[in-house]
């Protein structure tokens, strides 16, 4: 019952969840309600089956890594903090906060916390690396059965031979700083 | 006690003789005492001033609500144009494919905004209202905002429980009971010409009541389109009582499958009188058969009209998602309705998932009324080269786009069914199509 549900998010919980996020409070109670109603086991969790349930997610060539990334190591559950705290990351900046002093502690949704969770995303054994078999096997969710292995090696070797400047041939979270946005900053703020 | 039985029993009849010669009788014959206006005339009234004062006591926080679409960022465009905004200032290397590691953003905004607010699951929920209607089953729960709405909501809940409500209920049961009487005392008549007329007389009778039963308001817009004989009529589906709504104004052949219980001898009755297609389970999964017996039917010039919701499922009427090919193929003329319910007044969607039939119908008898207005359209026909497929969704968009609707490609069948493997597939094309070029795409495995 959504509407029930709604008022079992203490207000305690939402002040918590506002300071954590930097979401308002009618924004909290509405990704509640969303919460909510993904959530099928009525359990006060999400699972990934409930994820998977949004057509829109399952189609999309890298959903299951988008899912993953909701999902703390070895757990399969994600309760409404978790949940508010990786939506954080794509939180428009508002632009009185771009004064603040940033600083003090960096928001979910900073430049760089937002480059971090795309580099999670091809960083499958979660080593802080992408080797070139981590980035194969992405590249590979990505373009389906559409490009050889000869065709997405060699693009793959291509990308590593770019960002590497320490020469272990895989891409640390710095050099994937450098590489994605040297020459364009604001992708995603 | 005896006196009080006695006095029961003639309150009980002054009930019944009430209903009936102020309610029934008029419905019956298609006209109106007023009663009923002027009961819509006051709810309007009370709504609009109920919403005032929700908004002066909610002033700020309506103007954050209105703000969803702050909660993440939002672009939206093609894939081609996103990504290339993306790769704007990267030159494009000469060998070995176009990509880059920013790529992955594309999919991750648009996952996360599926996340937050997708267009297929939030369709089996019930529509949001901008305002509190004064009913707790809203996704608005009951708020004191002050002293005298708390009133109106308390004499609404009088009003909706107590009177409304048995009212409704006496009038539901009683239109079902005429149908099953009537239909089948007329399907003892040989097969005149009269029968067909006492028929449809006794069917227009009996969802006459019944949308009487519902309080419901309904304006037909554009007459002159009306499903004639040797067609198909085909509506967005909201719930069962679409059949209600456009069976007031004239009479369709009803195409289904065969239920149990209830519905089932309802279903029954009506074969006796008009000939419904029905099918039952089994046969449903021979589509040659069905598309045969519907063919058959249509291609009979004195046959009702068929009434179709090729759409399969109830969805929340904001907007009407992929229509089934089948009742395309037939190669009849398609009269495309639209059917749109007014939300303020009750929420006429059925969440087949989380309610019976029967306290579906108990919510709407409890609703303050059912408004709707049904738009018939222009009749279509599959032009010459034009495969059921995009005949249907020809059709779907016309209806969309008159009924106010979101006109969306995806199937209804979602509802219950996972998403096709292959709609990833088309995205992972269209990807690697921007990372190879499309010519080398194709000689690669």
């Amino acid at each position: 019952m959504g509407s029930r549900a709604s008022t079992l998010l203490r207000e305690e919980e939402i002040e918590e969840i506002k300071k954590e996020t930097g979401f308002s409070h009618s924004q909290i109670t509405r990704l509640y309600s969303r919460f909510t109603s993904l959530d099928k086991g009525e359990n006060g969790t999400l699972s990934r089956e409930d994820f998977q349930r949004i057509p829109e997610l399952a189609i999309n060539p890298l959903g299951d890594r988008i899912i993953n990334a909701f999902f703390p190591e070895g757990e399969d559950q994600v309760n409404f903090r978790g949940f508010m705290r990786t939506l954080a990351h794509f939180r428009p900046i508002e632009d009185n906060e771009k004064s603040k002093n940033a600083a003090v502690s960096e928001p979910l949704n900073s430049r760089t916390n937002k480059l971090l969770f795309a580099f999670r995303l091809y960083d499958l054994d979660r080593d802080d690396k992408i080797s070139r078999d981590e980035l194969l096997q992405v590249l590979r969710m990505m373009v389906g059965v559409n490009i050889s292995d000869e065709q997405l090696g060699s693009i793959a070797d291509r990308t590593i031979q770019e960002a590497d400047t320490n020469g272990d041939n895989s891409i640390s979270f710095n050099e994937f700083i450098k590489a994605s946005f040297v020459v364009r900053g604001n992708c995603m703020t | 006690m005896e006196d009080f039985w006695a006095f029961a029993l003639w309150a009980l009849r002054i009930w019944l003789y009430l209903v009936i010669s102020l309610i029934m009788i008029p419905a019956m014959f298609g006209f109106s005492l007023g009663i009923s206006e002027t009961y819509m005339t006051i709810l309007v009234k009370t709504l609009e001033w109920a919403t005032l004062k929700i908004q002066k006591g909610y002033a700020d926080e309506q103007l954050e609500a209105s703000a969803s679409n702050g909660l993440i960022q939002r672009e939206d465009g093609s894939m081609e144009k996103e990504l290339e905004e993306l790769r704007r200032s990267r030159p494009k290397p000469p060998v070995g494919g176009d990509f880059t590691l920013s790529d992955c953003f594309y999919f991750t905004r648009r996952g996360i905004e599926s996340i937050v607010e997708d267009e297929v699951t939030q369709r089996f929920t019930s529509e949001e209202l901008v305002s509190w209607n004064l009913l707790t089953r809203s996704h608005k729960d009951f708020q004191y905002i002050s002293l005298k709405l708390t009133l109106v909501y308390s004499l609404g809940i009088f009003v909706r429980y107590c009177i409304l409500a048995p009212l409704r209920i006496t009038l539901a049961c009683i239109g079902l009971t005429w149908l099953v009487i009537g239909t089948s005392a007329v399907g003892l008549l040989p097969n005149w010409r009269m029968k067909f007329w006492l028929s449809e007389l006794v069917h227009v009778m009996c969802y006459r009541i019944c949308a009487r039963g519902l309080s419901a308001t309904i304006h037909y817009h554009n007459r002159e389109n009306k499903p004639q004989k040797g067609g198909i009529c085909v509506a967005n589906h909201t719930s069962p009582i679409d059949v209600v709504i456009l069976c007031n104004d004239g009479c369709y052949a009803m195409v289904g499958q065969v239920h149990g219980g209830l519905m089932g001898v309802l279903q029954r009755a009506m074969v006796r009188s008009c000939p419904h297609v029905w099918f039952e389970r089994a046969e449903m999964r021979d589509r040659h058969l069905v598309t045969k017996r519907l063919q058959d039917h249509v291609n009979d010039k004195t046959k009702l009209p068929i009434l179709i919701f090729p759409e399969g499922t109830c969805v929340n009427n904001t907007s009407v998602m992929m229509f089934k090919k089948g009742s395309f193929e037939i190669g009849a003329t398609i009269y495309p309705v639209a059917i749109k319910y007014d939300p303020k007044f009750g929420d006429a969607f059925w969440n087949s998932s989380k309610y019976s039939m029967v306290s579906y119908l108990l919510r709407m008898m409890t609703s303050w009324a059912l408004v709707c207005n049904v738009w018939y359209l222009p009749a279509m026909h599959q032009q010459e080269g034009e495969d059921a497929v995009h005949f249907a969704s020809r059709v779907k968009s016309a209806i969309a786009h008159q009924g106010g609707l979101v006109d969306l490609q995806w199937d209804g069948g979602l509802k219950r069914a996972k998403v096709k493997e292959s709609f990833k597939e088309e995205q992972q094309k269209q990807y690697s199509s921007m990372v190879v070029g499309e010519d080398s795409s194709s000689n690669s495995d």
